[in-house]
């Protein structure tokens, strides 16, 4: 066929998403939510890490030195009470210090056997999909949309410029840009990282040579921690682009397919 | 073919407009499932203080790490200088004051003895003994390391063995499947209780301990004899024993019935 190219405000429809991708994704999304919210109830029976800001002394000589802040979460945020708007099928009932009944709007603390049998039997959700969706990429080659090349490093920086309105220069026409890349592949590897820390402290006696190989228990349990907060950070950062972007592009992760113009799936085309 | 034409930039809009509606329903199906299964879970039935679908979870990863357990994987030991300093967390089961003198250890399901079996300090104090320094994990998600001195516990069953599921005289080093397959150990009072699976209870490394860090063991550390077992969380190291029963029925384990799992491996 011969047809005249469409007009360039005619949109058409790219395939974005494998469904498989589409599943992986939303599957996830619950079961990560069930895991920092449980695996938060295990951390509060022994919450110690603090923030240590650093500062310069110039007595008795001049020597960076770190203060603590801490602690990381202030009693009030384990068991929050609820405002008095918030109708009652929102909130849940927990006991105050004085053990008086309060209406809270969760509640978190106090609740390290809630946390563990959370943990350990949703934690079978999170690897087995995670483990297929690695498969997935591998299989499919897609990997290749996601791993950054050298470059990338130079490029985030543009994308992060491009994003902050410090740029002006267009980002190039890709599935991924190259902070996205850098940012989802970061995402997986701590996805791993998670698994690996995490029986490191689970099982430090039958696999006491993760946990050796991670420093130790307390190393483990601090690394397992902060890249829970990292993966926090991801998903806040994660959600406002996926805001900023818009519709079109969520929807792709429903649907799979994207509309876009038809010079630009000339180039989504030819790039993957 | 003119109206093929025009119409043709349109069709990738409508088959979006009809996805998007699809996908709207799917969203419903999605948040509606979510919403199901967590409602699901919060109505089930408590088993132990946890919802019953979270206890079958917990009791599958337990068959999984049984499976996964070798009797002869020793756990890392330390050197002196490796010693951190003494926590101390519980007292449960000890409210009553310690009677050193009228404390005997009572012993249940022994091979070849159909009464309970009494034994003194001097009993324990007479048996073989060997010191490990090992690390002690809290489930609360701390750990220290301390070493320990005591009997360990195959050597003391050498002496006192557990009955057999076959009725033939026991053999731990051998056929330790045909020993019953449980533990119970509590304190006099009766007020703490764990139950132990025997693979865990004949590690080589798990000690009943009379001696931590070079000095007796202090009243709150469990004097006169604590169970030390590094493959468990420090929940199941029981202090002050006062009964040792082995048994064909899983026992009852304190901590187990307030939501934690029963088998607690490391």
């Amino acid at each position: 066929l011969t047809d005249a190219p469409p007009e360039p405000d005619q949109k058409v429809l790219y395939r974005k998403h494998a469904l498989a991708t589409r599943w992986f994704h939303w599957i996830n999304f619950p079961v990560l939510f069930i895991m920092i919210w449980s695996g938060l109830m295990i951390y509060w029976a022994n919450s110690v890490f603090v923030i240590r800001l650093p500062y310069l002394a110039f007595e008795p000589h001049l020597a960076l030195h770190f203060t603590a802040i801490g602690p990381l979460f202030p009693d009030k945020w384990w068991s929050p009470t609820a405002p008095g708007w918030v109708p009652d099928f929102l909130v849940t009932m927990g006991q105050n210090d004085a053990g008086a009944n309060v209406r809270q709007l969760y509640s978190m603390d106090a609740r390290l056997a809630d946390g563990m049998a959370w943990h350990f039997v949703f934690v079978w959700l999170f690897a087995i999909n995670g483990l297929l969706y690695v498969t997935f990429l591998i299989f499919s080659r897609e990997w290749k949309a996601i791993v950054p090349k050298p470059r990338a490093v130079l490029e985030s920086i543009h994308v992060v410029l491009y994003d902050l309105h410090l740029s002006k220069k267009p980002l190039p026409v890709r599935k991924y840009n190259a902070a996205q890349q850098i940012a989802y592949t970061g995402v997986i590897l701590m996805g791993g990282l998670m698994l690996l820390t995490g029986i490191a402290i689970y099982k430090p006696s039958e696999q006491s040579w993760l946990t050796r190989l991670f420093g130790g228990y307390s190393v483990a349990r601090f690394i397992h921690f902060w890249t829970t907060m990292c993966f926090l950070g991801f998903f806040l950062i994660h959600v406002g682009q996926v805001i900023k972007t818009g519709w079109n592009n969520f929807r792709g992760m429903i649907t799979g397919y994207e509309l876009v113009t038809p010079s630009e799936k000339a180039q989504l085309v030819e790039k993957s | 073919v003119s109206t093929r034409l025009d119409r043709r930039p349109d069709d990738d809009r409508t088959k979006m407009t009809r996805m998007s509606r699809r996908s709207l329903l799917w969203s419903l199906i999605y948040f509606g499932g979510i919403y199901g299964a967590l409602r699901w879970l919060n109505k089930s039935p408590m088993e132990g203080d946890v919802i019953a679908p979270l206890r079958k979870g917990l009791q599958f990863n337990e068959k999984v790490w049984e499976r996964l357990y070798s009797a002869n994987r020793r756990v890392p030991t330390y050197n002196a200088s490796q010693v951190t300093p003494e926590r101390l967390n519980e007292t449960i089961g000890m409210d009553e004051e310690l009677d050193r003198k009228g404390w005997r250890l009572i012993l249940e399901g022994v091979h070849g003895a159909d009464k309970p079996i009494y034994l003194t300090m001097k009993d324990i104090l007479a048996m073989p003994s060997f010191e490990m320094t090992t690390e002690f994990f809290c489930i609360e998600g701390w750990s220290v390391i301390q070493k320990w001195k005591g009997v360990a516990m195959r050597e003391f069953m050498k002496r006192y063995p557990p009955l057999t599921k076959s009725g033939q005289s026991p053999d731990l080093i051998n056929a330790p499947q045909d020993l019953v397959p449980y533990v119970l150990i509590t304190t006099p009072s009766g007020g703490y209780y764990v139950g132990l699976d025997m693979p865990s209870a004949i590690h080589e490394q798990t000690m009943l301990c009379y001696e931590m860090n070079g000095k007796p063991l202090t009243e709150e550390h469990g004097a006169p004899l604590r169970l030390v077992i590094p493959v468990k969380y420090g929940i199941k190291n029981l202090k002050r024993i006062g009964k040792i029963k082995f048994t064909t029925e899983r026992p009852k384990d304190y901590w187990a019935e307030q939501g934690y799992d029963w088998y607690a491996g490391l």
